[in-house]
């Protein structure tokens, strides 16, 4: 079935986007990449420097992939504007995702500093991809500043505790005229089925795969379940009901 | 090709960290006439190491082999050191009482489980600690510790003075250090035949030995095809010192008896002692290209998870920060043998681990230098592993540093 995930004008035929942390070799993490069949994959700006040869950039390049460069690490609107700008240089790309982080503990989005920042790098000019919690009014506010998509948290990054409010991402999903991509808080493939259930656009994970005992494995896992349950959202769920409902009417 | 008067040796090592100077010391042991060139021997990713001889501590999920390779070169350190100390009479901080694993939090806890698990499908069993017994055995340990786990076989040493007395043992053994860098690999009539060096002379060899670390990658005159695929992986570590009257107040040198690994809220860290009254802490792991600046935010992470685990670091002098450049490989295990150029041996990409490796790989490159036949046992680590896609990865290494033409000496 022909369905591409379409982003700022550009199509993706996979809808599941990676993240490339946390995996314990390089060839580990190409298999994953392969299994995973992503075709766009963040990269901490800060954590990896496009000078550096033979490194995940050139394991990208090499696959096809596209980077979407990420700020993770920034705490400040100011940081995060500094962090895009040189992404964009050294990578050549317009393309951010933003993270502005409140505290490293929960490293939850710091909803102020990325509103604020979004607006500088739209204003700049750049194709901004906003990680932010669950709030479908932060996520209205986000869409209406010129974000590209917006991508709620499921969860706290890394803590694999899946969806914690559906309610709120179905909110989201609802009123959003831009891509909806879940972003962080994956655990497992029930949980990258359910957000596309949920009419999601994307799931982006890392953790989830990368630090699985069988990281190539677990990515294959996500690949089928996100296109489930994107079969699943568009395929249009049963009402849920309180009493049974024989499948095969005796009547009719 | 007409090469100018030149020196000859039957091996020439490139690089004089502590992988290059222990083959260098058993290939002269051998017998062998033996030259190392390094303009700074010991000063590059032996200079920052900690020396954590933990090989059951640092695997990971499916790399037994690497795994297996560590345990058989820890077998061989008290020789390899004894026999080492014994020659020079210098000291190496050697010590084998163990690495005790700690978690800090509840969520740190279920991930040393975890690690428990792995470690024991690779057949190691270690001795699990309660709280209770952690600051037993290291009273330095913050009361908030979960539990942790102990590899009483596991040991350290101090790879500065290590560098130092290799160095020493390799010279007297016969081996004749230049403190020259190498610029080009020779190679004629197919086969790797010599090196030219910083001031232009040249020195031909029966073997040219590549243990140059992370440049073992960017060295010109070498085919594509046999370049080994290493990367440089930045480490930040600091060095602290205890002072007189904390030594004097009965404290262990180092504030702790072993070395201790911990998980701090999700990150790791390890503080190594030394009897000098040392205290190791590392290391940060960053892929910034060959970039060796030291940073406030490396230098921070790394006080903050020590901190937690043993507080008392604080009264420490804080004595050295330095950031060095491991050899990564792509599957981070080392590359070790003969390749597909005659007459070139690698001895590189050993990532995490060149202390704990130095004394396999010494044994093994010797061995082979001396009998012209590789050790089946360790043929998993040859460069013959990374296929048409490893190729791939180190052409386009080379095009970013300036293309080194393809094969130029050995047309």
């Amino acid at each position: 079935m022909d369905d591409p995930l379409l982003i700022a004008g550009e199509t993706f035929s996979s809808r599941l986007i990676m993240g490339t942390g946390g995996a314990p070799s390089l060839d580990v993490l190409d298999r994953a990449l392969a299994a995973a069949g992503t075709e766009l994959t963040t990269v901490a700006m800060r954590r990896v420097s496009p000078a550096s040869a033979g490194s995940v950039l050139d394991l990208l390049t090499e696959r096809g992939i596209r980077v979407l460069p990420n700020t993770a690490g920034c705490f400040t609107a100011a940081e995060a504007v500094r962090v895009a700008r040189l992404a964009r240089e050294a990578l050549h790309t317009s393309w951010v995702k933003l993270e502005v982080i409140a505290d490293e503990r929960t490293l939850l989005p710091d909803p102020v500093e990325l509103l604020a920042a979004a607006e500088q790098l739209v204003a700049d000019g750049f194709t901004v991809l906003p990680y932010t919690s669950d709030d479908p009014v932060l996520a209205r506010r986000l869409e209406q500043t010129g974000c590209a998509a917006v991508m709620p948290l499921g969860s706290p990054i890394g803590s694999g505790l899946g969806i914690r409010n559906q309610h709120n991402i179905e909110l989201i999903v609802e009123s959003a005229g831009v891509p909806v991509i879940l972003d962080a808080g994956i655990g497992t493939a029930s949980d990258a089925a359910v957000a596309m259930e949920l009419g999601c656009a994307a799931v982006l994970l890392a953790t989830s795969v990368t630090r699985a005992r069988d990281p190539e494995l677990m990515a294959e896992a996500m690949r089928l379940a996100v296109s489930a349950g994107r079969l699943a959202f568009l395929a249009g769920r049963v009402p849920r009901r309180r009493y049974a409902l024989a499948s095969s009417p005796p009547a009719g | 090709m007409s090469v100018p008067a030149a020196t000859e040796c039957d091996a020439l090592i490139v690089g004089g960290g502590v992988i290059g100077m222990s083959i260098a010391w058993r290939a002269a042991q051998h017998g062998l006439s033996v030259a190392v060139a390094d303009p700074r021997p010991g000063e590059g990713a032996t200079h920052a190491a900690a020396g954590m001889l933990t090989p059951i501590a640092e695997a990971a999920y499916a790399e037994q082999e690497i795994f297996g390779l560590g345990q058989d070169s820890l077998r061989r350190y008290p020789e390899f050191v004894s026999e080492l100390e014994k020659v020079t009479g210098l000291p190496t901080g050697f010590r084998q009482d163990g690495t005790l694993q700690v978690a800090y939090d509840g969520d740190d806890l279920a991930l040393l489980a975890e690690t428990r698990v792995l470690q024991e499908s690779f057949g190691v069993h270690l001795q699990q600690l309660t709280a209770r017994d952690c600051r037993e055995a290291e009273p330095m340990l913050d009361p908030s510790v979960r539990g942790g786990l102990l590899a009483p076989a596991d040991g350290s040493i101090d790879p500065r003075l290590l560098s130092v007395a290799l160095q020493q043992a390799a010279e007297g053994s016969g081996a004749r250090l230049i403190r020259q860098a190498v610029t080009e690999v020779l190679c004629a009539a197919g086969k790797a035949s010599g090196v030219r060096l910083a001031d232009d002379s040249v020195i031909s060899a029966r073997w040219i030995v590549l243990a140059a670390g992370w440049q073992s990658a960017t060295l010109p005159g070498l085919p594509a095809s046999v370049v080994p695929p290493v990367r440089p992986v930045k480490g930040q570590i600091i060095r602290l010192r205890m002072s007189g009257p904390a030594a004097a107040a009965g404290l262990p040198p180092g504030l702790l008896l072993r070395t201790v690994r911990g998980v701090v809220r999700g990150s790791t860290v390890y503080l190594v002692p030394r009897a000098s009254g040392e205290l190791v802490i590392g290391a940060t792991q960053e892929e910034l290209g060959p970039d060796t600046t030291v940073t406030a935010g490396g230098v921070w992470g790394l006080l903050r998870d020590a901190r937690a685990l043993v507080p008392g670091i604080t009264e420490l002098e804080l004595q050295d920060a330095t950031a060095g450049l491991r050899p990564g490989t792509p599957d981070n295990a080392p590359v070790i043998g003969p390749c597909e150029l005659p007459g070139l041996v690698l001895a590189t990409g050993h990532f995490r681990a060149g202390v704990l490796l130095a004394p396999v790989t010494a044994d093994t490159v010797a061995a082979y230098l001396r009998t012209g036949t590789p050790d089946p046992a360790w043929a998993a680590f040859r460069a013959a592993r990374f296929g048409a896609r490893g190729q791939r990865r180190r052409a386009a290494a080379s095009q970013d540093q300036g293309g080194q033409p393809e094969a130029a000496a050995c047309g």
